[in-house]
């Protein structure tokens, strides 16, 4: 049991991708590749739960391979328990999946082998336990991931998407590797015991801090370094993007929550400060972001911007807690965004496992031309508005649990020491309410348009359901929610062993309280009931609805002759995504992406249709991405010239390299 | 006794140096290549010293190696090949020999400032031996850079490979495998750059390199 069956399964995982290589031409080889990554993922899943659970007890492992002096150290403990959870949950939803829509894959053999190697990546990395094999699982993840990301390279704008996420990958790996050099000081103790051990200096702190926040969250897509994610996770394969975007965020929050938590030992509150006001400027500028896309796939990437911001606000302000000396306060925030983290998996994965049932059906990603699924793939369209709900944060899904925990720890920031501190924790309190209100908007944006109303193209109409695997998953994912959402103290205690060796506290135990209320702090306080929510809303639901049918479907009624453009037969009167999202465009678009409406109305007479063109500017793109990129580009014609110089030249280059190295030694010293 | 033994070795190593610099200011291939046999001549010395001294037999080994290849089989190949291809007057510098002796002369400094602060801890004579090495190494590669004829370039890169063997007998606990590795490479190196020289000849009718920058089409 223990790290060491992590260990096996992970091994399986890239033995299974060998095998995949010559299974991918067979005619069942995709079936036999999902299975086999489904059942290893089940029984990781069971491991990693029984380790979380306390009925193993944390073990490590080492591996003879690596650097020579090193090995490579593994290590199950409850932090890589929880995420291994989080991991092999969403490898398994996602290989059941594509049990059924792997059939639709045009090209088998570009995703099999990736699709188990990028598992079998993310488990080693939450499972590393030292810097070394972390970095190079690491990379791994990312290289898989990259390949899965250029499966379909031929479509357009795949192979932009795959250049841009291998510079941003490659960029945070060079961020991580740093940070790692600095923990790892100059005596190179790579493992993470040692590094523990350490007490790197302030300025050292502060260095890593920063390079941690720019190599994970490069990865989880923080802004302003999320501008690969929306190309990159939209790109692959739909049971791949559920993946990436539901668990390898994830696994870069672990490589975050890792390093400044356990690694880093005490940094100061302003650290606390800087991760809580980025991550309140990522949740709104990704669910801003989210509303303003018309693309299915993409508008679910962004919204995981968004969920990466929320998780990154509970961080902060256990991070500001903790340096305040306020445990207590530090393990709710710490537990929120650790139970956000569990969330946004199971419901990123739900929806957009869904958006691949959409895709498979209707071929279409742009909801301008879905439209009406609901009554061709109503299973599909059950589970997607689950999810929905749940990524809105409404009650009694999960969403809601995780925002309420955050907002419970924004609540008791007042008790901060520092004015700046206590200021921004209300600012970012105003924002997340904001991003929270804009996230049920662009929610009911992508169901509405997508699945109510009338098709807007042939495809949609012609959509026929998903076969039962696919719709199976989703509904099982959509229970997961429910579940998570009902019974939310079972999980607040399976974190509570996570948050001790963290933080140095836990909540108190919430499967003691009556009625499986939850009670984060005191009961004078605040307590939550999601089963007696969900009982609530069930019942008079089910009371409307039925008091509806009954009283007022059957009564005759007399209705205007003109009932909101509806009679018009033409399925172009409905709203559009465009024109759903336009009072927000231009409260907040206006001024975020310099949204510019243009309208061309012909002449009178002229045929012609008239137009509204709609342009926004990405400004992580226009005033981060693009300067340095052209930087780069100057920089790289300059260099160019070194390309063609003469043998001696390039011996003198060499003479006055090592003269000037010699020089610095002599003054330096 | 010992005052003896340090001033010898002293001598053996600044004897290289000044070779060195011997080899910087040569303007006929001839006695370029007669300078660096007595560059290699007293490298052996220098080591057959050091193995006395330091009663490290396999250390004579190094020597006869330095004095079996350096000393006389590859100035003598190099003679050879010279006589062959027929350009016993060709040395063209770069810069200006007293400009060239100058730069020589700083890097020594240099090295001496670098070497004698690095090596504070060790034993006096490794000091001065390290030191002395590491100007012969950046004088060999100073020759490297300023010459335009392949030939003069080898007689570089050869007296910098005797500035690596002098450091590395002077540093005790050198194996000798290590050793004889190394001079074996520099065999290799020294037959694959001759048949290269020959090739280059061949085509281009000299073995001044400039011909192959024009060939290649690059700026200068």
């Amino acid at each position: 049991m223990g790290v060491v069956l992590g260990l096996y399964c992970s091994g399986t995982l890239l033995l299974a991708a060998i095998a995949a290589v010559p299974l991918g031409r067979a005619r069942l080889g995709s079936i036999a590749v999902y299975a086999a990554c489904l059942a290893v993922s089940l029984v990781a899943l069971i491991n990693a739960l029984a380790a979380l659970l306390g009925l193993a007890p944390a073990s490590d492992a080492v591996l003879p391979i690596g650097l020579p002096w090193l090995g490579a150290h593994f290590r199950l403990d409850p932090l890589a328990a929880f995420f291994l959870i989080v991991v092999d949950l969403g490898g398994a939803a996602a290989s059941l999946f594509a049990l059924g829509y792997g059939r639709h894959e045009p090209a088998p053999r570009r995703v099999l082998p990736f699709y188990a190697a990028f598992l079998a990546g993310m488990n080693l990395t939450v499972l590393a336990d030292d810097a070394f094999s972390f970095l190079l699982s690491w990379e791994f993840m990312s290289l898989t991931s990259w390949a899965l990301v250029m499966a379909h390279h031929r479509e357009r704008d795949n192979a932009r998407a795959g250049y841009v996420y291998l510079v941003m990958a490659s960029f945070g790996t060079l961020a991580l590797l740093l940070a790692f050099g600095l923990l790892a000081g100059p005596a190179g103790a790579y493992g993470f015991d040692a590094i523990r051990a350490a007490h790197p200096g302030e300025t050292a702190v502060a260095l890593v801090l920063i390079l941690a926040l720019l190599g994970a969250g490069s990865k989880a897509g923080l802004v302003p370094l999320h501008v690969w994610l929306p190309l990159a996770h939209p790109a692959a394969p739909s049971h791949v993007s559920a993946l990436m975007s539901g668990v390898m965020t994830k696994v870069a929050i672990y490589g975050f929550v890792r390093i400044a938590f356990d690694l880093l030992g005490a940094p100061g509150w302003w650290a606390g400060m800087t991760v809580l006001v980025l991550g309140g400027i990522t949740a709104v500028m990704g669910v801003l972001y989210a509303l303003m896309e018309h693309d299915l796939k993409r508008l679910l990437a962004y919204h995981t911007v968004e969920n990466i911001g929320i998780i990154f606000i509970g961080l902060g302000l256990s991070l500001a807690f903790r340096a305040d000396g306020m445990i207590l306060a530090a393990a709710l925030a710490l537990t929120a965004a650790l139970f956000h983290v569990l969330n946004h998996s199971l419901f990123k994965s739900l929806l957009f496992l869904g958006s691949g049932a959409v895709l498979a059906a209707t071929g279409e990603r742009n909801m301008d031309r879905l439209g009406g699924l609901i009554r061709r793939m109503p299973r599909t369209a059950f589970a997607f508005l689950i999810g929905c709900v749940a990524i809105s944060a409404l009650p009694p899904l999960n969403g809601f649990v995780s925002e309420w925990l955050t907002f419970q720890a924004i609540l008791l920031s007042p008790d901060l020491a520092q004015w700046g501190l206590r200021i921004a924790s209300v600012s970012v309190g105003a924002l997340l309410a904001l991003s929270a209100a804009l996230a049920a908007a662009c929610f009911v944006k992508a169901y509405g348009i997508s699945f109510l109303g009338r098709p807007r193209s042939e495809s949609a109409a012609r959509a026929r359901e998903v076969d039962a695997w696919s719709t199976g998953t989703m509904i099982l994912l959509a229970a997961l929610c429910l579940l998570a959402g009902i019974l939310p103290g079972f999980v607040i205690d399976a974190l509570a062993p996570l948050a001790r060796p963290l933080v140095g506290a836990n909540l108190p135990a919430q499967s003691a309280m009556s009625w499986l209320t939850i009670v984060p702090i005191a009961a004078s306080r605040s307590s939550y009931n999601g089963l007696l929510v969900f009982l609530f809303i069930a019942s008079s639901g089910g009371l409307a609805a039925f008091a509806i049918h009954r009283l007022a479907s059957r009564t005759l009624r007399r209705a205007p002759p003109w009932d909101c453009g509806f009679p018009e037969p033409s399925p172009f009167a409905q709203y559009s995504s465009v024109s759903f999202a336009q009072p927000i465009r231009r409260v907040f678009g206006s001024v975020v992406f310099r949204a510019r409406e243009a309208v061309t109305m012909p002449a009178p007479g002229d045929a012609r249709p008239a137009l509204l063109a709609v342009t926004l500017r990405d400004p992580a793109w226009d005033a981060i991405v693009a300067p340095v990129a052209r930087a780069v580009g100057f920089a790289a014609e300059r260099m160019n010239y070194l390309q063609f110089l003469t043998i001696r030249r390039y011996l003198s280059l060499v003479f006055a390299a090592l003269v000037a190295i010699l020089l610095i030694l002599a003054i330096w010293q | 006794m010992d005052n003896l033994v340090f001033d010898t070795a002293h001598l053996l190593a600044g004897g290289l140096v000044l070779m060195s610099f011997v080899l910087l200011y040569q303007d006929r291939l001839y006695a370029l290549l007669n300078i660096f046999a007595l560059h290699a001549a007293i490298l052996t010395l220098a080591v057959a010293w050091q193995a006395w001294f330091q009663h490290e037999p396999h250390l004579f080994v190094t020597a006869a190696i330095a004095l079996g290849f350096k000393a006389i089989a590859i100035p003598l190949a190099l003679r050879r090949i010279v006589a062959r291809l027929g350009i016993h007057r060709e040395v063209e510098t770069v810069i200006g020999i007293g400009s060239t002796m100058l730069a020589g002369m700083a890097l020594v400094a240099l090295s001496m400032v670098v070497m004698l602060r690095v090596t504070a801890g060790a034993a006096p004579i490794a000091r001065e031996d390290l030191a002395f090495a590491l100007a012969v190494v950046l004088l060999g590669l100073l020759m490297m850079v300023t010459r335009r004829n392949a030939v003069s370039q080898i007689v570089g890169f050869m007296s910098m490979e005797n500035g690596l063997v002098l450091a590395a007998t002077g540093a005790k606990g050198m194996p000798l495998v290590v050793e004889i590795s190394v001079a074996f490479s520099i065999l290799i190196a020294f037959i694959v750059i001759g048949v290269f020289l020959f090739r280059i000849r061949e085509r281009f009718d000299t073995v001044d390199i400039r011909a192959l920058d024009r060939f290649r089409g690059e700026r200068r």
